[in-house]
């Protein structure tokens, strides 16, 4: 079982840099947390990936991204699914983070913060346009399940919110 | 192969499958795009968790078996979810109170199951629990709006209530395999999850000003195979691809 901190070779992270989430491009799957394990022996190389939810259609895609790019960098891969330690938005890096907010996707907030700014109605959340917390949740599910939909009230932008999953 | 343990995966399966199918039906059909989209996605995380359980219960049964011929190439009497997640989206107000009842129990029953000694069975329940919590403020928050608010709102919301609850019981009635399972430390023990999930459920119906229904619970069979006659229109829909052009790829 692979446990908190997952274990990738050094040497490896240039190839999975490469690879993005297809749905939030700006984003590399190293920066999402879902490659948990990358070891080789000699020119194959065992990866295992770890869903964001159990029914992400973008996981498929995902195992298939990484499987091509170490191809292109001449390796043959075997690529498991776990579903063990589950995964959870703390995983995704600081610097994935700031992509997000870039991006327009407010990223997740500590689990007191999501569950006041989802359920109690609380403007807690910052917008990704002006700044403002004077933020308004539309629908608790968004364009994706990860997400909810949120809009500031002081400048109208109609934002996502990467939703706290612990 | 494990029969105890294959039949105990496809029961919990086959609940979120159905449920996940009549939440399809949904698509495009809500009564606003943010509720479409949120009955859509909770349709996705069940098929989601469905997919997991039935990979495991390929490999527990071996052979050519795979999660989609156990999905698609089952009949009806081999299908074991309870009659809950049968019943149709007659409107809002029952697909809420659905959702709803299935919710608690969903989730007091994966809390259990994270202890269960079967380590895939245990993870499996630890990433759906997190999912699940947010189903259940979905339909615990449109339960307590339809209560609330119009006399129409409220009326169809105990409808719906009143026709979906006395179907709550068959989720509780222990078969062989479940205390098969029980005793084996794998699967959950009903009875407690029974008293907690009435418990919540009464407390939520009087905080939203609901009556608990006096109807008696139903005798149902589907955890035996045994549905009502709306399960062939499920399936002709839900495998018709499969049965039309067998082993058929995306
Ligand atoms: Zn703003």
């Amino acid at each position: 079982m692979v446990i908190g901190k997952p274990h990738i070779e050094e040497k490896f992270r240039s190839i999975l840099e490469k690879v993005s989430d297809p749905e939030i491009p700006v984003l590399t799957v190293l920066d999402l947390g879902v490659v948990r394990e990358v070891i080789a022996t000699g020119k194959k190389v065992d990866i295992k990936i770890t869903p964001t939810y159990s029914g992400c259609p973008a996981m498929d895609t995902i195992a298939a991204d990484i499987a091509m790019a170490f191809e292109a960098a001449g390796y043959t891969t075997n690529i498991e699914l776990i579903l063990a330690p589950a995964w959870t938005t703390d995983w995704i890096s600081s610097e994935g983070r700031s992509k997000l907010e870039a991006y327009g996707v407010a990223a997740p907030l500590s689990e007191s913060q999501d569950k006041r700014a989802l359920l109690d109605g609380e403007r807690v959340l910052k917008c990704t346009l002006c700044g403002s917390t004077n933020t308004k949740m539309i629908s608790q599910f968004g364009s994706t399940a990860c997400k909810a939909l949120f809009q500031c009230q002081d400048c109208l932008e109609p934002f996502d919110y990467f939703k706290c999953l612990k | 192969m494990d029969v105890s343990l294959y039949k105990y995966l496809l029961m919990l399966g086959d609940n979120s499958m159905i449920l996940g199918h009549r939440l399809s039906e949904l698509c495009g059909h809500g009564p606003n795009l943010e509720t479409d989209i949120a009955l859509t996605n909770i349709s996705l995380d069940l098929f989601g968790q469905v997919r997991s359980l039935f990979q495991y219960a390929a490999k527990v049964k071996g052979g050519s078996a795979t999660e989609d011929t156990i999905a698609f190439s089952r009949t009806e009497r081999e299908i074991l979810n309870v009659i809950l997640v049968e019943q149709p989206n007659e409107d809002f107000a029952h697909v809420v109170g659905r959702q709803y009842l299935y919710d608690i129990y969903h989730f007091l029953l994966l809390e259990a199951l994270v202890g269960s000694k079967d380590e895939t069975i245990a993870a499996i329940a630890n990433k759906s629990l997190k999912e699940v919590k947010y189903h259940k403020r979905f339909s615990g928050e449109w339960l307590k709006r339809l209560a609330g608010g119009t006399d129409e709102s409220q009326q169809r919301m105990q409808a719906a209530i009143d026709h979906m609850y006395p179907f709550l019981d068959e989720l509780f009635h222990v078969t062989e395999v479940e205390e098969e399972m029980r005793a084996q430390g794998v699967g959950a023990d009903l009875s407690v999850i029974k008293a907690e999930c009435y418990a919540i459920i009464d407390d939520h119906f009087r905080i939203a000003g609901l009556q608990v229904p006096e109807h008696p619970p139903r005798v149902s069979k589907g955890k035996y195979g045994i549905h009502t006659e709306k399960m062939g229109f499920i399936l002709s829909e839900l495998q018709f691809m499969q049965r039309s052009y067998p082993n058929m790829q995306w």
